[in-house]
């Protein structure tokens, strides 16, 4: 029973925790993290809101967009912007081809079933990534020939350059979606079909290209998490960790709510980042999932979830 | 779930205890006996390397089996299966480590950290199901884990526990044969165990409220008592195939337990069959020799020098693949093949199949 993983290190996130003195530095840290949780959590929000399908393989879609990086670092050199957008709409791409591919397939399934083929998915993106890239930590931005400065803000706290574009990328984002599915065409389309597909079909919504444009959206999003992380503290093949950590996030808000999302974000990177300051650091990694189950426990269905029947076996 | 097709022929029984036997028809006994006496020789003719792959099996087995208890019968979904491997492992390390523990007092305390923990991971069934069970799985795995890892840094064995081989009457088991017939008699009472438990009350309990919870309440069975009494047993055979581990590996480390091994008991009841206990040891066989395929298979190929660091990725990338072509083209797993092909001989000539429904 080898189960052959690659070796894990400690987020990088968890070091500049512990590093943090002042109370300000503390309110920096549960900002950058919740940024990265909120930013992720949109993923799994995303498309469970409408296909109510949960992507285990999420992390990995996340670490993919990083690597992809890499590689169009190498095709475009010296032209960063371009690299990164090239990054990004590939992994774009990435999404509509799993859903075309592999998701478009398992519709209608059981729900076991569904979460077990991303979780396939998610093993297989990762041995295909180790297979190209080796599981070396790698560092995007030197490749891209980018710096990470840090800045210092009122009060001694300091937060470094990409942090800060992740927090500012995050609120963009956000700002975003909700204005995309409450007033975009195809976002009205997106919450009909999350609430009634069939009745949806019947409207004449095309429900294979909600559900991709879902998975899309899904995966840019992820890419932006994981690219912008792995320009602030380099790329390992842990990554999915990080990804798999931000779903208490989405599941504390709500697993249908985007503002929940936001909120639980910010509730788990709170409770993580003060644990790991004042208990132990040892704590990093099951913090999100206690507060995962204490959820479970008093509102399974989230803070700012529908309170659906939880019958979907 | 698979039920198996209707036989050729109904059998004449004439009284409760051939009705209960477990082996009916000649045909059945033969191939048995047949197969209990390729079992006996297998280590005799096996090189070590084939012996402690069929140990494995016969550990990963156990595991299967109770998984395929839970998730295939009772129809609890659960992602937390290698805590539970972990929890058993890790009782059997401390106290064998901590007050020099023989095996007869940590084999039932593993038990015991199994039931007790299955309780645990059982009652969040009560009230959530499906992706939501899941999930809550999921983190108290991670919880296990940590629990784990934190005794392990706090007691200074960063590394892992070395667990000495267990002594049954003076003697060490350490021989690779002993092994074997040790295991495979842990896997068969397990499989027994499970066969009885899937043929009484409790058994049909849990396929009721598989099936339909509220019907299964409605006739009359404590939904709650049945669900957790699969955990419950679930977790504690769970437990004991933890316990067998350390022992056959002699060193307990967190590093083994990690979230890939639950997917990959999932995996052996996916890929295996849902619902059948001969899917469960199919897909533990499979499972477990697959990465040993794979790298033979590799070296195979040319130019595999390039490869040789990079074989667990290959390993990763080609269970993932197994994963996702079972999940799409093969639900019914391995067992489906299997039925088919009996199916064919079955009715041979005819090409057709029997009639659905015919004995529901």
């Amino acid at each position: 029973m080898d189960s052959g993983s690659p070796p894990s290190a400690r987020p990088g996130m968890t070091t500049r925790a512990r590093v943090g003195q002042s109370l300000l530095q503390l309110v920096v840290n549960i900002i950058v993290l919740g940024s990265i949780y909120a930013l992720i959590a949109c993923g799994y929000v995303l498309i469970y809101r409408v296909s109510r399908v949960l992507n285990l393989a999420h992390g990995e879609l996340m670490m993919l967009g990083a690597y992809l990086v890499l590689a169009t670092a190498s095709l475009f050199n010296g032209h960063p912007a371009i690299a990164l957008a090239a990054a990004a709409l590939l992994s774009l791409l990435a999404g509509a081809l799993v859903y075309v591919f592999l998701m478009r397939k398992m519709t209608g399934e059981m729900v076991l079933a569904a979460i077990l083929t991303t979780v396939a998915l998610g093993i297989l993106i990762r041995g295909v990534l180790i297979l190209i890239w080796s599981a070396q930590q790698q560092y995007p931005a030197q490749a891209l020939g980018v710096t990470n400065p840090s800045f210092s803000l009122f009060g001694g706290a300091r937060i470094s350059f990409w942090s800060a574009v992740l927090v500012a990328t995050t609120i963009a984002v956000y700002g975003t979606l909700l204005g995309f599915l409450r007033f975009g065409r195809w976002g009205m389309r997106m919450r009909a079909a999350g609430q009634n597909p069939l009745l949806a079909a019947q409207r004449g919504i095309n429900l294979h290209g909600v559900y991709a444009l879902a998975w899309c959206l899904s995966t840019l999003t992820g890419a932006f998490a994981g690219i912008l992380m792995a320009l602030d503290s380099g790329l390992t093949t842990s990554m999915p960790v990080i990804g798999l950590k931000a779903f208490p996030a989405a599941l504390v808000g709500g697993l249908d709510s985007l503002a929940g999302a936001l909120a639980g974000a910010l509730i788990v990177a709170g409770a993580e980042v003060l644990l790991i300051y004042y208990v132990d650091p040892l704590l990093s990694d099951v913090v999100p999932f206690l507060v995962l189950l204490a959820m479970l426990v008093v509102r399974p269905w989230g803070l700012f979830g529908t309170r659906e029947e939880l019958d979907r076996v | 779930m698979f039920r198996p097709p209707p036989r050729a022929s109904g059998y004449l029984h004439i009284g409760y205890g051939e009705d209960l036997a477990l082996v009916q028809t000649r045909t059945e006994r033969a191939s048995l006996a047949v197969f209990a006496i390729l079992l006996a020789v297998f280590p005799f003719v096996a090189s070590p390397f084939e012996l402690d792959l069929a140990c494995q099996v016969f550990i990963a087995s156990i595991g299967a089996l109770s998984l395929m208890l839970l998730t295939g019968h009772a129809g609890q979904i659960s992602l937390g299966h290698a805590g539970l491997i972990a929890a058993g492992a890790f009782t059997t390390g401390i106290l064998a480590r901590e007050i020099n523990a023989p095996f007869w007092i940590t084999l039932p305390a593993s038990a015991l950290t199994g039931i007790v923990l299955g309780f645990i991971f059982g009652l969040p069934s009560l009230r959530l199901r499906g992706l939501y069970l899941a999930v809550s799985t999921l983190a108290l795995h991670f919880i296990v884990i940590y629990l784990g890892g934190e005794y392990e840094t706090k007691r200074g064995f960063s590394t892992g526990i070395v667990v000495d081989p267990p002594r049954f009457a003076g003697m060490k088991l350490t021989d690779g044969r002993a092994w074997y017939f040790v295991l495979l008699a842990a896997a068969v009472v397990s499989l027994l165990i499970c066969v009885n438990l899937l043929r009484s009350r409790s058994g049909r309990a849990w396929q009721a409220l598989h099936v339909r919870e509220t019907v299964a309440e409605a006739l009359g069975i404590s939904v709650a008592r049945y669900k957790l009494l699969a955990f419950v047993i679930s977790s504690g055979m769970t437990s004991v195939a933890g316990c067998l581990f350390a022992y056959y590996r002699g060193f307990v480390s967190i590093e083994a337990f990690d979230l890939f091994l639950s997917i990959q008991y999932v995996a052996m009841i996916i890929v295996g069959g849902m619902g059948s206990l001969l899917g469960a040891l199919l897909g533990a066989a499979f499972i477990t020799v697959f990465p040993y395929l794979i790298e033979a298979l590799l070296r195979l190929l040319p130019n595999v020098q390039k490869l040789a660091g990079e074989i667990f990725a290959v390993n990763y990338a080609a269970f993932g693949v197994v994963m996702i072509l079972f999940l799409i083209f093969e639900p019914l797993g391995l067992v489906g093949i299997w039925h088919r092909v009996q199916n064919y001989f079955l009715l041979w000539p005819f090409r057709y199949k029997p009639l659905t429904g015919a004995r529901k």
